[in-house]
């Protein structure tokens, strides 16, 4: 490649920022001055190259400390990396945490979506947006699902420097918005994670147990309520019998697909190309999901684990936890956690003194929905726009950086932590023979009590609303998320397993359950449905990227018409719809229509 | 794709075609199948130079036992496959995929699309006239050629093109996403500030006119531009001692462009600046 950077120069500080992740420039090929030995050498080729992977680092190096990211920051980490400015640049613009025009230090993320929407977001941003108008140093950016559901309407202030400052107002008023906003450093502390589980404290629970019992930041807390058993049975089964009891326990993956976690291992653990590895995927943005952070932000030490027997059943050494940009107290105890298993040999060169080597790298988000897709997602981290990739080749045989990878999302990896302790059958057992072992789902809306649930699969929809005290007036429940589907209220006792819901007509999806109240109006709620895909498609193919824009505008037009009036619109969107689901590329296009359909088939939206 | 056979005979799958049953040569895809059994697929974004990106979509096929249509032009043919190329599924999302496209880009310019919307009976119309399009004004910003990215279907040749596949020059990439993804160089700039060495050869795979010879947009804009009326005429050309195959289009006399033969097997309808836009000298009669 003959790379052509342009004359655009870095300021001190973006240089600093993009130093202090790569270290100092050695030569002038990178960025540094000219030295005389410069002369007699070029840099570049297949070593440079390799460091692509360290692009989206980069880009939020740069966006961390300044806020934005200039032609001169951006020149200078493509020549730091060997990355053409054109792609970097694609990749930059790509997610929405990323600004590539100036703006103040510090933004303000409100979430509108779907349970914030019903708790009052219209009113919040406009509060805030009035208060913090142009000149008062804030960007207000409305934007998609924070994952504080339970604590809707929420807001994250982010406000660039060194180090970045993060801050949470949830649930929160204009007033605590504002504050957040222009004092993110002295905010007061987010309620502990436990506080998003109602059922805090209930012995039987198996995935949650530890969540506010052990102390997140404290290793030998977590040996002491049974951390790190699951691993040394693992070493004690060896990788093949740690793969037959996943099998055995009939563990599905708990992302949506619902694929059987021990095949993909099995299929991973023995393809020939080397290395392996294995991707968590942190990255829960479906709207209303939350469970993933509660998990990583109350027991992180459970998931350190977790990926260490996975990637020791798939034969991987490194580890990529792919981390949801919007989540920075998840990301602060994974790291702290990650690296006090580092320096207590439970990660590294000679994981428990077994002779095994594994470790865990993270890499955090930017903002995109689409990056929670497995393939976008090794694409994101590879340094390349998240789009998914066509399958097949699958993960299992291609995955991350080309080689065989088992991806698992973090609910799925928690998982085999009961499956070893327990035991297959032990584990097996509880549940329904169909769909086996606890299950977690994140329930918000028009509930009492909002928050992470653990019910073993086949509990109804009834008895999960009943336990979160449902409220008055119940219109619509939300099954599934954004890619899922809408309930009647007349339809709570569909059981909650995979066939359960299958045979209802709807989903299970990734376990969210939002219940909403008549007072929120439902075309109001299906236009939310529809910006968000349109804002989130990849763009990449023309079924999802045009499609889900019809879809937006026809709803637009029947917002206010129902009956006969809206019927060509309702046929224009079942025709599109269609299409949708049998040619886009990957499941956000697949799915972009299931809720708007539910909504007009079950609860007959427009009648 | 390379008009010399290497390597060793490959071994046939068998499969079925609409009920048919047909042979292929392992690694084929079901494009090739279908063509080589004289069916008619549609196609945009694949092209027979560069590995199809299957992003438009418009080559869908059923196979048998698979939830979703699956993209002809890039999936594998695998043994004992039942695929149907014309089912009502099939001919559904293509209709909407050809109307999807047909009202939000310009698609004037792009050979074949015609035909396809009404054999398949599309109505880009019905989206009403509010629809979004792509706005854009054609970029103009140097002498050799122009974008024009209001007919762009984002089928990702060029990108392909300009990079890792041929030319490894890397100037344009797609930026931003969903239907505000555009194709770009760095911060949006001017070609003439970019990486960009003219070598055109993503005009040359580019399937709707959205890039084109400043001659041909010109001569467009001007009302000139009549292909019924041009030669093409392939010669070699005259600058350096590799070979490459030039077909001059010619229209009353002056050459209008340059494109090259893409089964040439060295170089694959790749040129550099002076093969492709180095044509002055030969019609310079004073
Ligand atoms: S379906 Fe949507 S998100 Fe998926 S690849 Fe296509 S455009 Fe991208
Ligand atoms: S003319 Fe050549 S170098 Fe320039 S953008 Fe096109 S393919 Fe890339
Ligand atoms: S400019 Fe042409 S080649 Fe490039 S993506 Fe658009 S349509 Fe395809
Ligand atoms: S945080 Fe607002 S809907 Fe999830
Ligand atoms: S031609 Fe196959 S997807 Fe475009």
């Amino acid at each position: 490649m003959d790379l052509h950077f342009g004359d655009s120069k870095p300021t001190d500080e973006e240089r600093a920022a993009v130093d202090a992740l790569l270290g100092p420039p050695e030569s002038s090929w990178e960025g540094a001055d000219r030295s005389d030995a410069d002369l007699r050498w070029a840099r570049g080729g297949r070593e440079a190259r390799a460091r692509r992977d360290l692009l989206l680092p980069g880009l939020h190096a740069v966006n961390d400390r300044v806020g934005w990211i200039s032609e001169g920051a951006l020149g200078y980490l493509c020549r730091r990396l060997t990355v053409p400015p054109a792609e970097a640049y694609g990749v930059a613009t790509f997610y929405a945490m990323f600004s590539l025009k100036p703006r103040p230090a510090t933004v303000l993320h409100v979430c509108t979506d779907l349970a914030c929407m019903a708790a009052g977001a219209q009113q919040l941003c406009e509060g805030v947006e009035s208060r913090l108008g142009p000149g008062s140093g804030v960007t207000v950016q409305r934007g998609p699902c924070l994952g504080l559901c339970e604590r809707a309407p929420a807001a994250l202030a982010v406000r660039a420097g060194d180090p970045v400052r993060t801050a949470v107002a949830a649930p929160a008023t204009v007033e605590r918005a504002v504050l957040t906003a222009s004092a993110p450093g002295s905010a007061a502390e987010e309620p502990p994670a436990e506080r998003a589980l109602p059922q805090a404290g209930d012995p039987s629970l198996i995935l949650l147990g530890r969540v506010g019992v052990a102390d997140p930041a404290d290793l030998d807390d977590y040996r002491a309520h049974g951390g790190y058993t699951a691993l040394r049975r693992a070493f004690a089964l060896g990788p093949a019998g740690v793969i037959r009891e996943v099998t055995d326990a009939g563990l599905v993956g708990r992302g949506g697909a619902a694929f059987p976690t021990g095949r993909k291992w099995r299929a991973t653990a023995s393809a020939p190309d080397t290395p392996h590895y294995l991707v968590c995927n942190a990255d829960e943005s479906e709207p209303g999901t939350f469970k993933d952070r509660v998990v990583m932000e109350g027991d992180p030490y459970a998931l350190v684990e977790a990926m260490t027997v996975a990637a020791y059943a798939v034969g991987a050494h490194r580890g990529y936890l792919y981390l949801r940009g919007e989540y920075p107290r998840a990301l602060r105890r994974m790291e702290h956690a990650i690296g006090q298993a580092r320096a207590r040999g439970l990660l590294g060169d000679d994981v428990l003194g077994q002779g095994y080597a594994f470790d865990i790298e993270i890499r955090r988000g930017a903002g995109a929905y689409i990056c929670g897709e497995e393939t976008a997602l090794f694409n994101s981290i590879e340094g390349h726009r998240g789009e998914p990739r066509s399958k097949p080749p699958f993960p299992v045989e291609k995955g991350l950086f080309g080689r065989p990878t088992a991806e698992n999302n973090v609910e799925t990896l928690v998982n085999v932590l009961p499956v070893l302790t327990m035991g297959a059958e032990a584990y097996a057992a509880i549940g329904t023979p169909g769909s086996t072992g606890p299950k977690l789902y994140c329930v918000s809306g028009s509930v009492e009590r909002p928050g992470v649930y653990e019910l073993p699969f086949g509990a109804t929809l009834g008895e999960l609303l009943e336990l979160a005290g449902v409220r008055e007036g119940l219109r619509a429940v939300l099954l599934g998320g954004a890619a899922g589907g809408f309930v009647r209220p007349d339809e709570l006792d569909v059981p909650l397993t995979f066939e359960g819901t299958r045979e209802a007509g709807t989903t299970l999806g990734s376990g969210v359950v939002m219940a909403f109240d008549d007072s929120v109006p439902l075309p109001r709620l299906l236009l939310r449905i529809a910006a968000f895909f349109r804002d989130e498609s990849c763009g990449q193919c023309v079924p999802c990227r045009v499609g889900t824009v019809r879809q937006e505008e026809a709803l637009h037009r029947i917002a206010e018409r129902t009956g006969a009036a809206a019927g060509d619109d309702i046929a224009l969107l079942r025709e599109v719809g269609r299409a949708m689901r049998d040619a886009s590329i990957c499941g956000l296009g697949q799915t972009a229509w299931n809720a708007v359909e539910s909504a007009i088939d079950r609860l007959g939206a427009y009648e | 794709m390379t008009a010399i056979p290497l390597g060793t005979p490959r071994r046939l799958l068998e499969f079925t075609l609409d009920g048919e049953p047909v042979r292929a040569p392992e690694g084929s895809t079901i494009l090739d199948a279908c063509r080589s059994a004289g069916k008619d697929v549609p196609t945009l974004c694949q092209g027979d130079t560069l590995t199809p990106k299957n992003a438009c979509r418009l080559c869908v096929v059923e196979v048998e036992g698979a939830r979703t249509l699956a993209p002809a032009c890039s999936r594998g043919a695998e043994e004992g496959m039942r695929v149907r190329t014309d089912t009502e599924r099939v001919r559904h999302s293509r209709r909407i995929v050809l109307e999807l496209l047909a009202s939000s880009v310009d698609l004037s310019t792009t050979p074949g699309v015609a035909g396809w919307i009404e054999e398949y009976g599309a109505e880009p119309d019905r989206y009403g006239p509010d629809a979004a399009r792509v706005e854009e004004e054609p970029r103009i910003d140097n002498t050799l050629y122009v974008r024009d990215y209001a007919k762009c279907v984002l089928c990702y040749k060029c990108v392909d093109a300009c990079g890792d596949q041929w030319q490894n020059t890397f100037a344009i990439s797609v930026s931003g996403r969903g239907f505000d993804a555009r194709i770009a160089v760095e911060h949006d700039a001017p070609l003439t500030d970019s990486a960009c060495v003219y070598c055109g050869n993503c005009i040359e795979v580019c399937p709707t006119g959205a890039l084109s010879f400043r001659s041909e947009f010109d001569m467009r804009e001007a009302g000139t531009w009549d292909e019924s009326a041009q030669t093409a005429t392939t010669t070699v050309c005259a600058y350096c001692g590799v070979g490459c195959n030039l077909t001059l289009h010619v229209q009353d006399n002056e050459i209008v462009k340059v494109t090259s033969p893409h089964d040439n097997p060295v170089t694959h309808g790749n040129l550099c600046i002076k093969g492709r836009f180095g044509y002055q000298h030969v019609q310079n009669r004073d």
